[in-house]
């Protein structure tokens, strides 16, 4: 099932490059929240996965090019302020997507119903802190409407249909616009002006078309498992 | 409560005399303390304490505080490279819980009228330490298990005797504490069962592990009683309630039938059963490298150290526009707006 793997590897690899903040996190509560939001998208990703195949043989086994997660998710961490942008992006779509998926029959509802609620906390999180580093410090502005900038290329493929996934990417387009443009507004940050939907970046994550960081993710992710075929741990 | 009543009549005694300060009044609530300390009632932040238990307090439970933020980065070394989900999940789980251990010990320490940022501070410049064992590094998967199996269950055999401790907020710190410690302790160890039932490869790494950690997890109980200064007195305060040695013999006899139903040895020569002691004796520390590692020779202090001062100085402009922000926002609370800045 493409979606199953499109929303599973999404959940992944942000869960993975969140987890990579841990012993980082610039104050105490910061490693308890993004630990615990790495963690709950590593759940959604573990039941994502375990429809579309065996979990372990989807993270570890596959190559670059068969993983199907939107660029936004393989970004890197960079700053701070990088890391919540990211988180503002997706969470913001993610939990539109969620609510959606939770109010229909299809196979997604059960995983979503759990999910809307992880994914609430995870935008309330990307919301408070866009407002902090927005509205807070000069210099904290800045380097959050630089990285507002930087992952804004990343947003139009997330609307894109996905083969499996019954919403209507339009509506939820527009819905995250306004989202997104209201938290911008109030942190008093601009939003970006850049192209959202390059011919190049649109859907090229879906089609296993990666940015150059990720496949240094992935060696790093697979070396162990990789190393001792056939093993369990 | 029995320590209240205790402390409202040195109180009473005290102020009777027309001044707290005075000799007499010192007296009367060191009396007061005594009492409740014999009785092995719990102090608590208003009660009058001795400046040396406060201090002793201090500085125990901020180390306790730096070990679990410090104890994040050997674990943390494997996130991104765990072999299985599942196994992923787990270790993730437990360092967010580390650094909840951190902050609860901080708010303990908090209670004795210090601040974590002051606490943090002498972590930062070297005045107040952390746990010697995670100056070692982490080099295979098998150390994560390593870690739980024995550091964890090295910590559980310290901190168990601690929910009972005279301090109330440090023994109830160590009671929820040590609930998630043992849950860790026993993940490392079914991590360890798996690698040593697995392939050649993942037994010799489980061994390998353990052969690298025993010592050091032998180490964690501190040094031999007839070196440990601090002791009696935190005995007598019943601050610690066990010697160090003590513990450290508990903690051998635990582990040697744990390594046996492992399938792993312990590397140890002179490991074995003392039937007339009821004990096991074991080998000589190197005790010349518990105080290298303690001096910040270890293998990973250095980096442990930059690490931490890093984050906590690449975080700064997060903090500031934290404060910044909720100075700016802050007149609304205060004249009731409370929504107004609620998401």
């Amino acid at each position: 099932m493409t979606a199953a793997l499109a929303l599973g590897d999404d959940a992944l690899v942000l869960s993975h490059r969140l987890g990579e903040w841990a012993g980082h996190a610039p104050v105490l509560e910061e490693e308890v929240a993004l630990a615990n939001i790495a963690l709950d998208l590593l759940g959604q990703a573990r039941v994502l996965l375990s429809m579309a195949g065996d979990e372990d043989e989807l993270a570890f086994l596959r190559e670059e090019r068969a993983f199907r997660n939107l660029q936004l998710v393989e970004q890197p961490n960079g700053d701070f302020a990088h890391t919540i942008a990211r988180q503002l992006y997706f969470s913001t779509y993610q939990h539109l997507l969620y609510a959606e998926l939770a109010a229909g029959h299809g196979p997604f509802a059960p995983l979503a119903g759990k999910a809307v609620k992880e994914t609430a906390y995870h935008r309330d999180h990307a919301e408070q802190w866009t407002l902090r580093l927005g509205d807070g410090t000069e210099a904290a502005h800045e380097r959050m409407q630089r990285a507002c900038a930087a992952l804004w290329r990343f947003t139009g493929e997330m609307f894109r249909p996905v083969e499996g996934l019954d919403v209507d990417g339009e509506r939820m387009e527009s819905a995250w616009l306004a989202s997104v443009g209201e938290v911008l507004g109030r942190a008093t940050l601009t939003v970006p002006e850049g192209p959202r939907s390059g011919a190049w970046t649109a859907g090229a994550g879906r089609q296993g078309l990666h940015t150059e960081p990720f496949g240094r993710m992935l060696a790093e992710m697979q070396h162990l498992h990789r190393s001792h075929p056939g093993a369990s741990w | 409560m029995a320590t209240a009543a205790a402390h409202e009549t040195a109180r009473t005694q005290a102020y009777g005399t027309g001044d707290a300060t005075d000799t007499t009044g010192t007296d009367a609530y060191e009396t007061a303390f005594d009492a409740a300390v014999a009785a092995d009632e719990r102090i608590e932040p208003r009660d009058w304490m001795p400046d040396a238990y406060r201090s002793t307090l201090i500085r125990q439970i901020a180390q306790h505080a730096h070990s679990e933020i410090i104890g994040m980065q050997p674990e943390a070394n494997w996130i991104t490279r765990a072999p299985s989900l599942r196994r992923k999940a787990i270790l993730m789980a437990k360092v967010q819980d580390e650094a909840g251990h951190g902050l609860y010990l901080y708010s303990a320490a908090e209670t004795l009228g210090t601040s974590r940022d002051e606490l943090l501070d002498k972590l930062h410049t070297g005045r107040q330490k952390y746990s010697s064992i995670f100056n070692y590094p982490t080099l295979t998967w098998a150390d994560v298990g390593a870690i739980g199996w024995l550091v964890d269950g090295a910590a559980i055999t310290n901190q168990v005797p601690l929910c009972r401790c005279s301090y109330g907020p440090y023994a109830r710190a160590m009671v929820r504490i040590c609930k998630e410690e043992s849950f860790h302790q026993r993940q490392g160890y079914e991590l360890l069962l798996a690698l040593s039932r697995g392939t050649p490869e993942q037994h010799a790494m489980a061994q390998d592990a353990v052969d690298r950690w025993w010592w050091p997890s032998l180490m964690m109980f501190g040094p031999p009683d007839d070196e440990s200064p601090h002791s009696a007195q935190s005995m007598a305060w019943k601050i610690k309630r066990h010697s160090n040695d003590e513990l450290r013999q508990r903690f051998v006899d635990i582990c040697v039938p744990q390594a046996e139903s492992l399938g792993l040895t312990l590397p140890d020569p002179d490991l074995r059963w003392n039937e007339e002691r009821g004990h096991h004796d074991f080998g000589v520390i190197d005790w010349a490298e518990f105080w290298d590692v303690l001096k910040g020779n270890g293998p990973c202090n250095e980096q442990r150290m930059t690490q931490r001062r890093r984050a906590h100085d690449e975080g700064a402009w997060v903090r500031e526009a934290a404060a910044a922000y909720a100075a700016k926002h802050s007149g609304g609370r205060q004249t009731g707006e409370t929504g107004a800045t609620r998401a």
